[in-house]
């Protein structure tokens, strides 16, 4: 692969970069290739990094590198079509097309790959896609590794045949109509030592695995969560209630108004300042209820602990919120 | 025909009481041309906060202060946050985002509390003190930089430091030329400070350098974004609480909807912010004509922008726009700016805020000033150097 090379650095900015190839990989995932206009280098990455796409100006979605580091001149992402997406997954799919141009920045890594002499390496459907640059790498660096790739059907996993093809007997493909589910007890059952661990798919495969590794050494299982909440602002602003525990009062939230001005309305005292969720002053404990969160800043964990959320632009996800105001 | 102010809003008698000048300023005009210093204000909420949330017609890469950064080398290497715009500022930002992130400040908080409780007893007993020397230079002196992760040696230094930057961003005046000449023999400390060598192992500053090593920033701006910190966290904080204590020091029955309600120490913060802005203005560039108001400000303009001014618009915040009142709702105050350059250790400066706060709104039945208290004239901050006030016991 060559291009003309520009030293980059490895800091965070946002890039235009173009739709140079776009392809079917499974059932429902779709590649692209990014590259710059002027096939320019772009910055380097490492396994496990991902981009942020900007699909629209509140639209910003994450997705995992799946290419080759080495190739300097073009990023490979690989999207799931998302059952009732009503953002980031139905962008991707409906509007980026071969010339497309897209907004995307980073690459940042959160999900690192670090030095070891065995892996064990767990996907589970499109939580592939960090994976696959991990077994790459692990190779790269002579690694005694292996790759357990679960998912609905065969035809759903994306890259099952290329990786079955390169890697061989390392990669263990099990799809579920075949093999029902991951045989997590097999593979973990025993704490190895010089062993690191590295997961990425839907949630009940991270539990799963999380508890199957609780003997093992601490730092050995590294995860990460993929598919971060969507949401759309006209499909899911239902009406919802809100009881306000210290002041004994309950409003309604119509659509269309945010918690915050329901409760000023009433006449609560809340801090606010950006009203758009990034500067985290009206920060609000929850007591009950489930919360449809639309903050920039608090993290996978902390939104599904869901004990606080911005007032100013989180939902509930349920008819009725109670919180500590 | 725009309006003309023949002020210069950095002379003394302007610095010492911005609230007349601020009133014609707003009553001139949506925009108002400054021929002394060959700018451009606006001093109406509604212009400064577009104009605060507009990073592409209002550029902060040509410096936040009078001087121009496409004309002028600036004093010291721009920082990546303040003086730097999208894209280049974006991933700059998002580092700092995580640095000081709804996560860490729940860690801080039982700490701050304890410092907050164990200063407040003190000046309790001492029933007589200065709620600036030994008030609000000393609290946010103590939590903040342990926060960050530095050494406990020369943190006085951070003072004339902030002093410097804050002065840089105004003229070449007399207030300039004395804050470079204080703060010369400690540049070479904040410097120093910066390094990973320097600060803890846990803190802000580590958690910037792990952002280094996990190839989001180079090893190059790791010290420049710590640098920020030390900039930005120290002075802005001391002049907050500062002013909210004047506030309240000037308004008994305030503090006694304080001491009554201390879960309102919050919102005395905030509303001191608005009716006393501790940063009263920032420049930015127009880098083409843009025109506001049906205006056109020409390519090239530097134009200030009264923060403080904005904060006390009528047309935001009703006739009583000059009263401090702490039931009031200040949300949308720009104090911290507004847009992607808010100020991202606004949790830290309300977490400090309200921890010293409630600590004495629990302790204290009444305050009252017991001298005059001295202003502290800043280019850009406005605050005291000193209120004494007599506190009685609850």
């Amino acid at each position: 692969m060559s291009c003309s090379s520009k030293e980059t650095h490895t800091v965070v900015v946002e890039l235009d970069l173009v739709v140079h190839r776009r392809r079917v990989v499974a059932e429902g995932v779709v590649e692209l290739t990014l590259r710059r206009q002027d096939g320019a280098a772009l910055p380097s990455w490492e396994a496990g990094a991902h981009i942020d796409l900007v699909l629209g100006p509140d639209l910003v979605r994450q997705y995992s590198l799946c290419g080759d580091p080495a190739d300097r001149c073009s990023w490979r992402i690989a999207v799931l079509r998302e059952h009732g997406s009503r953002g980031g997954s139905a962008a991707v799919h409906g509007e980026l097309a071969e010339g497309s141009q897209v907004g995307v920045r980073g690459p940042r890594n959160h999900f690192r790959f670090e030095p070891s002499r065995r892996y064990v390496l767990i996907a589970g459907g499109i939580g592939i896609t960090p994976i696959m640059a991990m077994a790459a790498a692990a190779d790269d660096r002579g690694a005694d590794w292996s790759l357990t790739y679960g998912g609905r059907t065969r035809a759903s996993m994306a890259y099952a045949s290329d990786l079955r093809d390169r890697y061989g007997a390392r990669v263990d493909l099990r799809p579920q109509d075949e093999f029902g589910l991951l045989d997590l007890d097999s593979l973990l059952g025993e704490p190895a030592g010089d062993t690191l661990v590295y997961c990425c798919g839907p949630e009940p495969l991270l539990e799963a695995v999380e508890k199957r590794c609780a003997g093992w050494p601490r730092g050995a299982l590294h995860v990460e969560r993929f598919s971060p909440k969507e949401f759309d602002a006209q499909a899911s602003d239902h009406p919802f209630e809100v009881v306000l525990a210290r002041s004994g009062r309950t409003v309604m939230v119509s659509s269309g108004q945010s918690i915050l001005s329901a409760v000023r309305e009433a006449g609560v005292q809340v801090l606010s300042s950006c009203e758009e969720g990034t500067c985290g002053t009206c920060e609000t404990t929850v007591l009950a209820g489930e919360v449809d969160h639309r903050d920039s800043l608090l993290s996978e964990e902390e939104r599904a602990a869901g004990e606080t959320m911005m007032v100013c632009v989180s939902r509930a996800a349920c008819a009725k919120l109670t919180l500590d105001l | 025909m725009m309006p003309t102010l023949d002020d210069d809003p950095f002379d003394d008698a302007i610095l010492t009481d911005p609230y007349e000048f601020q009133t014609r300023l707003r009553e001139a005009g949506p925009v108002v041309h400054l021929p002394k210093l060959g700018v451009y204000a606006m001093g109406r909420y509604d212009e400064v906060r577009a104009a605060l949330t507009d990073w592409e017609s209002f550029v902060s890469s040509r410096g936040v202060g009078l001087s121009d950064f496409a004309k002028k080398k600036p004093w010291r290497p721009p920082s990546l946050l303040l003086e730097n715009d999208p894209p280049s500022h974006t991933g700059f930002r998002a580092v700092m985002n995580d640095v000081i992130s709804p996560r860490t400040m729940r860690t801080l908080r039982a700490q701050f509390a304890k410092d907050a409780d164990e200063l407040a007893e003190e000046l309790v007993r001492r029933r007589r003190f200065d709620a600036v020397t030994d008030l609000a230079e000393v609290y946010p002196l103590k939590v903040f930089p342990d926060a960050v992760g530095l050494r406990p040696d020369g943190r006085e230094n951070l003072l004339p430091y902030g002093a410097l930057a804050f002065n840089a961003f105004g003229p070449d005046n007399a207030h300039a030329r004395r804050a470079f000449a204080a703060a010369e023999p400690v540049l070479e400390w904040i410097a120093e400070s910066c390094r990973r060598e320097a600060l803890s192992g846990t803190g802000f500053g580590a958690s910037i350098w792990a952002a280094a090593d996990r190839g989001e920033i180079t090893p190059e701006q790791a010290p420049v974004l710590v640098r920020s910190l030390l900039t930005a966290g120290v002075d802005t904080t001391v002049y907050g609480i500062g002013n909210t204590m004047y506030a309240i020091g000037t308004h008994a029955d305030q503090w006694a909807d304080l001491r009554d309600n201390p879960g309102r120490a919050k919102f005395a913060f905030d509303e001191a912010l608005r009716f006393e802005s501790p940063v009263q203005t920032f420049f930015r560039t127009a880098p083409a004509d843009v025109e506001i108001a049906g205006t056109i400000v020409p390519a090239g303009s530097k134009v200030l922008l009264f923060l403080g001014s904005a904060n006390r618009d009528w047309r935001r915040w009703g006739e009583d726009a000059g009263t401090f009142r702490i039931d009031r709702d200040a949300g949308g105050h720009v104090a911290f700016g507004m847009g992607v350059h808010q100020c991202v250790g606004q949790p830290v400066a309300r977490l400090e805020a309200e921890m010293v706060l409630s600590a004495l709104a629990r302790r204290v039945a009444r305050v009252e000033l017991d001298g005059d208290p001295v202003p502290k004239l800043n280019n850009s901050l406005k605050g005291w150097a000193s209120i004494p006030v007599r506190v009685t016991p609850a």
